[in-house]
């Protein structure tokens, strides 16, 4: 940094303020302060080309067999809520990961950071769930870890979960390969699980129906790809919500995305609890839902396979990946306007009035 | 949620649409005082589908951005006290204030939450009689009632670590310094409709009078704002002048008789300074001397801190309908919803962001042709 010499006038505000120098909450929103984090930090420390994907897994070679290969963190507040908790986001979190590669999802492991002072019931509930979500997923947890942390250090319960699947062969799916003319299929509605945590947060509690959409998508995707191997990229829109995972697409296959506001399925209690809170249901975080890029003359028969499996009842063809406006999302509006779908800065703010 | 999808009916719209398009003879500068219509006008693209002549300008009216800096720095000083909690709306944690935002002095220890309703802040100071909890109370008139609520039953219950650093701001005295301006462009306004919902429209209809100028008090969605313009454009068209309610699915002449009797009994009317805009004589709303134990500007002895603004922002023209956010040479480069330069680019209701977030293409697009 340049030396202050007293004629530097020092910089008025309001800022700019410098970017932060400790981390944080939205550093960790999945939008473009994660990614700021990703690019500055973490990334230059480890370098490899594996990594350098940046998709939701690692795809490894090993002895003749391709490996799908994850880890994912799960920090939730409230533990428990509508539809599910943290063990079942656990394993459907890190089976979805392994499933947007193509992968079928083989084995996991449980690490368990444990509060001072957690109810071992808590636990046993979690536990259970872990068991129950495994077995439906059909994945084996073979190996764990749990340390325990002094009150105060931790908060209840965090869970990691790695995995590792093989890749059949000639599946390759990566977000680098969208190309204009593709179509964007959409699995389902979005918004519910990001609704209801919010709906059960200390401070924010407000009635809903909603229920997290969490659920483990591999055999959705096999279905898909028994219907046609033409299947670019997949990828589940979790934190940061469709918005963000759309535009890391647009941003690695150096392509546009168009979508079509009136073809997004939403449901009325969740809409309704976005408007209420100024939120925008792009942006609000899915556990059960995926979104494929795929060549446009297999979109039909995809869209088919995709609605007759129960996780992709409400499948639909909700865009098209484009030539123009590269590296951005757009959206035509109900009014036939268009407009920007950008990435976050961090998380989505409720507003005031 | 159902009834809101004719509101946002394309046949609708286009409608209306043709309709202002047929009515107009010459060009005509609107401002939509609400951040919330501004923030509909540019998500729906609403500004693209109009004729030509009608030019909107965005007025002064996300509390999140006309909140002072001084008030910003206030609410800053008091999180940043060891046993504080300061409780707000999520917006108001990341914008500037002269040195840092709420956000900073979370990430190095302050207690700072956000609640949707002061109702829970008051709940947490119950239930936490340890803590000192403040509730920044930012907002217009739609707002306040709620807040004054929050301080009455304070009172009430006897809660002695409850108080509220209060900065509303009122709309009517806003739109009286806009049109007192010689540099006014406005020629018509659609007016607040939350705030006529609690507030009525009554007030309005002095500044019609005393400024020639049509006031149409307009909804939210779509269809509402597209309304509202062609009822604007009519009257302007006619020659008319006069208080009209387009947003009869909520608004009445009186407004919430209950709500504004709240709003008495705890707040009164004091001068206020606006970002952006600067001092407005009786444009604010704060706490009564009465309920002098529940004003955290008093209690924490904040009222002496003080705060200029920067000259290198054009967010006071922006504020004013003056200028466009696209008009500053900031704007999306030193300027971004990451580092805002001013706090319009701040909340989604600022003019600069939802310029940012939504419009960016089409000025791209312009810019090749």
């Amino acid at each position: 940094m340049p030396r202050q010499s007293h004629l530097d006038v020092a910089l008025s505000c309001p800022a700019p303020i410098a970017p932060a120098e400790s981390v944080l909450l939205g550093h960790g929103s999945g939008g473009r302060m994660s990614a700021d984090l990703l690019r500055n930090i973490l990334l230059p420390a480890l370098q490899n080309p594996v990594l350098d994907r940046l998709d939701d897994q690692a795809i490894v070679e090993v002895g003749g067999s391709r490996i799908a290969f994850t880890t994912d963190s799960f920090v939730v507040k409230p533990l428990f809520f509508p539809g599910g908790d943290v063990g079942t986001l656990a394993v459907n979190g890190t089976v979805n990961d392994l499933a947007m590669g193509g992968a079928e999802p083989l084995f996991l492991s449980l690490a368990l950071i444990l509060e001072e002072g957690l109810p071992l019931d808590t636990l046993r509930r979690v536990m259970e769930s872990i068991r129950v979500a495994a077995a439906l997923a059909r994945v084996v947890v073979v190996t764990g870890d749990t340390k325990v942390v002094e009150k105060g250090s931790g908060d209840g319960l965090f869970v990691n979960t790695s995995g590792i699947g093989l890749v059949p062969p000639g599946v390759r799916l990566s977000a680098d390969q969208a190309r204009p003319g593709d179509c964007v299929l959409l699995s389902g509605t979005i918004g519910d699980h990001g609704i209801t945590i919010l709906s059960q947060r200390e401070g924010l509690e407000f009635e809903s129906s909603v229920a997290s959409d969490t659920a483990a998508l591999h055999t959705l995707v096999s279905d898909m790809f028994l219907a046609s191997p033409a299947i670019r990229c997949l990828r589940d829109p979790t934190r940061g919500g469709l918005s963000s995972a759309l535009n890391e697409i647009a941003v690695r296959s150096g392509v546009g995305i168009e979508l079509e506001e009136a073809t997004i399925p939403v449901r009325d209690e969740v809409q309704g609890a976005c408007e209420m809170l100024g939120l925008d249901p792009l942006y609000v975080a899915n556990e059960g839902k995926l979104v494929a890029i795929v060549d446009s003359a297999s979109a039909d028969a995809l869209l088919e396979a995709m609605q007759r499996h129960p996780l992709g009842r409400d499948a639909r063809i909700i865009g098209k990946v484009t030539g123009a406006h590269p590296a951005m999302v757009t959206l035509r509006t109900r009014l036939g306007t268009s407009r920007i779908v950008d990435l976050l800065s961090g998380d989505q703010l409720p507003r005031i009035c | 949620m159902k009834y809101l999808d004719e509101y946002r009916d394309e046949k609708i719209a286009r409608g209306i649409v043709t309709e202002i398009a047929r009515r107009v003879t010459r060009p005509w500068v609107l401002m939509e005082i609400c951040g919330g219509q501004t923030h509909t006008l540019m998500r729906y693209g609403i500004d693209e589908m109009l004729p030509a002549g009608i030019e909107l300008v965005h007025g002064p009216g996300c509390p999140v951005c006309v909140t002072s800096l001084e008030t910003i720095d206030k609410a800053i000083d008091i999180a940043s006290r060891p046993g504080v909690t300061l409780i707000s709306y999520g917006d108001m944690l990341r914008v500037p204030g002269s040195r840092t935002d709420l956000f900073h002095v979370k990430a190095y220890g302050g207690d700072v939450r956000v609640v949707y309703s002061p109702t829970e802040a008051l709940k947490f100071a119950r239930a936490n009689p340890g803590r000192r909890v403040v509730f920044f109370a930012v907002g217009f008139e739609t707002t306040a009632p709620a807040n004054a609520m929050a301080v009455w039953q304070a009172k009430r219950q006897g809660l002695t670590n409850f108080s509220m650093l209060a900065s509303h701001v009122l709309v009517p005295p806003a739109i009286r310094a806009l049109l007192g301006s010689p540099r006014n462009r406005v020629q018509g306004f659609i007016g607040p409709g939350h705030v006529c919902t609690v507030m009525g429209y009554r007030e309005y209809e002095d500044l019609v009078r005393e400024f020639r100028v049509p006031i149409v008090v307009g909804g939210f969605e779509p269809v509402d704002l597209l309304e509202a313009i062609l009822m604007l454009v009519t009257q302007l068209e006619e020659g008319r002048v006069a208080v009209e309610n387009q947003y009869v699915r909520s608004v009445t002449y009186e407004g919430n008789p209950l709500a504004r009797k709240a709003l008495a009994e705890v707040f009164e009317v004091c001068d206020r300074k606006w970002r952006g805009i600067g001092g407005i004589p009786e444009s604010g709303l704060g706490i009564r001397e009465e309920y002098a134990a529940f004003d955290a500007d008093r209690i924490f002895g904040t009222e002496a801190i003080t705060a200029d603004e920067p000259a290198d922002c054009i967010s006071a023209e922006v504020l004013q309908g003056l200028k466009k956010p696209t008009d500053c040479s900031a704007f999306g480069t030193r300027c971004t919803p990451e580092n805002p330069l001013g706090a319009p680019m701040v909340s989604s209701e600022g003019a600069c962001a939802a310029y940012y977030h939504y419009r960016r293409h089409a000025m791209v697009a312009k810019g090749r042709n």
